[in-house]
Order: C-alpha cells, then structure tokens, then sequence
C-alpha cells in the first residue's frame, strides 16, 4: 500500500509491504500528520506553536505533544552546545525535530497496527522497517546535493532512521543559533540512528557545526554521520560504514 | 543498525582515510530552464518509474513474507494527468503537474515555479528539481527512499494537493 499526502509543507510518503495492514491504519497515520500540521506549523498562525511564539499561550499551557517536543528540543540544544536551537530571532521553531519526531510516531502508530515492513518518508527524513521483499534490504539514497537527479550514497537498512540536512534547503536557509547567520562547511549533513526523532534533529544541529559536526555525531552513541563538503569531499563515521551499500558512495 | 562508536577527533577520523573520498566526475548542474515543464531524471540516474517490484512473490519461510506486489494507492487515484493550482509568494509563482499510472504518481512536472530574483533562481535550479524525488518515491529500480534536504514549502504541496484532489474526484 503507498500514500502521498501533501502535509506539512512537503509530502509524506507511506509505503507498506505487508499484506493485510488494514487502510484505516494508514488513514490514522495520515490524519496525525495533519494534526502535527495543525499544531506545529510555523506557516500557520493560529498553531500552538505560533500562538506560544506570539506570547499569547505559555508553554506550560500548551497541549502534552508540544510540551513534548519542547523538551526534546532543550534536550538537543544541551547535546549540541546551542547548534541546534528553537529561538531564532526571537521566534519559535521547532521544525528542525518535529518533522522526524512525528515520522517516528507514526512508525510506531504502524507497528501497533501489525505493519513490520514499510518506510516512511517525509521531506528527506526517512524511516525504514523490516524488508521490501524478501531477503532484500531496504535502499536509501542520500541526495547528492548539486545534482538533482543523482544519489551520492546508498545505505542499506532494516530497521534504520536517517535524516539530512543541507544547504539546498528553500528560503529560510538553516541558520546557526550562535551567529544568526548560514553556516559554512558542508553541502549537506546525513544522520542516522534508531530514531528519527534524534536524527532530524543531530543532522540539523551537526550541518550548523560543519565538518566537526561528523566527529560530534560519532560521540553519540548509536548515531551514524556522513557529511559532504563544500570542497566536494565525503566524510562519514565508521558506523556509518557498516551502513553504506558496497564499499564507498557512488563516484558521480 | 550503526554501532556505537569511540569519541575519537576529527583529525584522527580523517587520517584513518577509509571515510574520505573525493567525488570524482562532479558535474556543474544545469543551468535553470526557461519556464516550461522540467523534464524527467536521465536514464542513468533513474531506471523504471516504480520503486516496488512487481510480480515476484516473497520468499518462502520468513515471517512476516512483505509481498512485492504493487498496489493501488489508497484513496483510487485515477490515471492521466492533472495539473494543480497556481500558488504564489514572494519567491514567484508555484504550479505542479502530477502524472498518474496505475494508482501511483509517475511523475512531478513544475509548470511554473519562481525564478524571477537572483535568490529564487538559485531555488529553482537547486531545490526543485530535487522537491520532485518525494513525489516519486525514488525513481530508481535500485533505490527505496531518497534522503536529502528539500524544498519545503506550502505552496508545493497545496499544488500538489489540488492535482491529487482532481484525480480522486
């Protein structure tokens, strides 16, 4: 079964290989990303979010999700010594986890209805369960970042989370919380790990960091990093070795 | 799954020398076309348009056996082509053009997209013809899912949107 759903200014693919998961599994899952939509989105005033930004709702008064995520953010920010930050020029966005924390939600949302092989993939961030087919493993391309109909990288998963961040994001470039300006370094920033929720995020806070942002990745326990320069090079973590598909990326 | 890994420095992590390489062949990309459809991905970067294996059944003795065979999108997409509404902010004008086979979205085409200003030409030549890997689900044979930082935007998927709207009717 396989959905695309325009949902949080990007669109959200769902694709399950089990037979028999019943559709209104998938329907919920739709509809909580549309909750998100409706909580979270920075595009839409009247959103918790937005409404706490402007000062006319507190945190504390906010629903349990986005108590949530405000934590999980706090967390983050502490791990990347203020790299990852959801106060940016006096507003509040936590876009940089919520996309990969509701991805995450909705694998479990899946898992509990019977799915054990699917991914899940919203605007880049992906998370992959069990297998496509049989004695196959599920292939992830890494977007090369100037070329866009080419892969730098392929990593092969069952159960695996891998978020990138990168230069080629639209209008509101990512932005180092530190300076208020675009990071320099790299191209583009791959995490991945066993949650979606930490790799969005690490990817985002790693990308601000630039090239140490991949020793930064290594340190986390679990978490796997693969960068691509602004000098065109390749840097990745040995975990990630383990995880790409032959023996280096792809030479185009 | 990545093993956990010792801390190690970043310079010790480029001497062991197994996790750098340089990208040979990095082409410059393309320069923005005038404003009509974006045409499909070459052949070499993308094989047939469908990123689930049809017909093969799944190996015997596993449990659970994923079946390769493709489905129909829920909701019953209809074929053809549809185009969505025009979408605008201050980076120009948005329109896609979804194709539909089979169920499945085959392909994005941008029948409009900003490339006015300095800024947006930059987006347009960069981020969109990557936006349209998250419609396709990877159009390689090769490939599940693409990771990679894209395009977001409300304009992309409210266009997108209508299209889909105008298939399901």
């Amino acid at each position: 079964m396989v959905r695309a759903e325009p949902v949080m200014g990007t669109v959200v693919s769902l694709d399950i290989r089990d037979q028999g998961v019943p559709g209104a599994a998938v329907d919920a899952a739709v509809a909580w990303f549309h909750e998100v939509d409706a909580t979270f989105s920075t595009y839409r005033p009247e959103s918790e979010i937005s409404r706490i930004s402007r000062g006319e709702l507190s945190r504390s008064d906010g629903s349990a999700e986005v108590q949530e995520v405000l934590g999980l953010c706090a967390e983050v920010t502490r791990r990347s010594g203020g790299c990852f930050d959801v106060q940016l020029g006096g507003r509040l966005d936590p876009s940089g986890l919520v996309k990969g924390w509701s991805v995450q939600r909705a694998a479990e949302m899946l898992q509990a209805s019977g799915a054990r092989n699917f991914f899940i993939g919203a605007g880049g961030d992906i998370v992959t369960r069990g297998r496509p087919a049989g004695g196959q493993r599920w292939r992830v391309g890494i977007r090369h970042p100037e070329i866009g109909d080419r892969v730098a990288a392929v990593l092969e998963a069952g159960d695996l989370a891998v978020a990138t961040s990168g230069a080629y994001e639209r209008g509101e470039h990512i932005v180092d919380p530190r300076t208020g300006r675009a990071p320099a370094g790299l191209l583009s920033m791959t995490v991945a790990g066993p949650s979606l929720t930490y790799a969005d995020a690490f990817a985002t806070a790693a990308f601000v960091m630039g090239e140490p942002g991949v020793a930064w990745v290594a340190g986390i326990d679990g978490y796997a990093a693969l960068a691509i320069t602004s000098d065109r090079r390749v840097v990745w973590t040995p975990g990630m070795a383990g995880l790409l598909a032959g023996s280096a990326p792809a030479p185009r | 799954m990545p093993s956990a890994m010792p801390i190690r420095p970043a310079a010790t992590l480029a001497a062991t020398a197994i996790g750098v390489v340089l990208l040979l062949a990095f082409r410059t990309p393309p320069a923005a076309p005038p404003a009509t459809a974006v045409t499909l991905p070459s052949a070499s970067a993308a094989a047939t348009p469908t990123a689930t294996p049809s017909g093969a059944p799944p190996s015997a003795g596993s449990s659970p056996t994923p079946t390769a065979t493709p489905t129909a999108a829920a909701g019953g997409l209809k074929s053809g082509t549809f185009n969505g509404q025009t979408y605008s902010d201050q980076y120009g004008n948005l329109q896609v053009q979804l194709v539909i086979s089979g169920g499945r979205i085959t392909d994005v085409k941008l029948l409009q997209y900003p490339q006015n200003e300095p800024q947006s030409a930059f987006i347009s030549s960069h981020a969109l013809p990557l936006l349209r890997e998250e419609v396709l689900q990877a159009q390689s044979a090769k490939i599940d899912a693409i990771s990679g930082a894209t395009f977001t935007s409300e304009n992309y998927a409210a266009s997108v949107q209508s299209a889909l709207d105008l298939a399901r009717a």
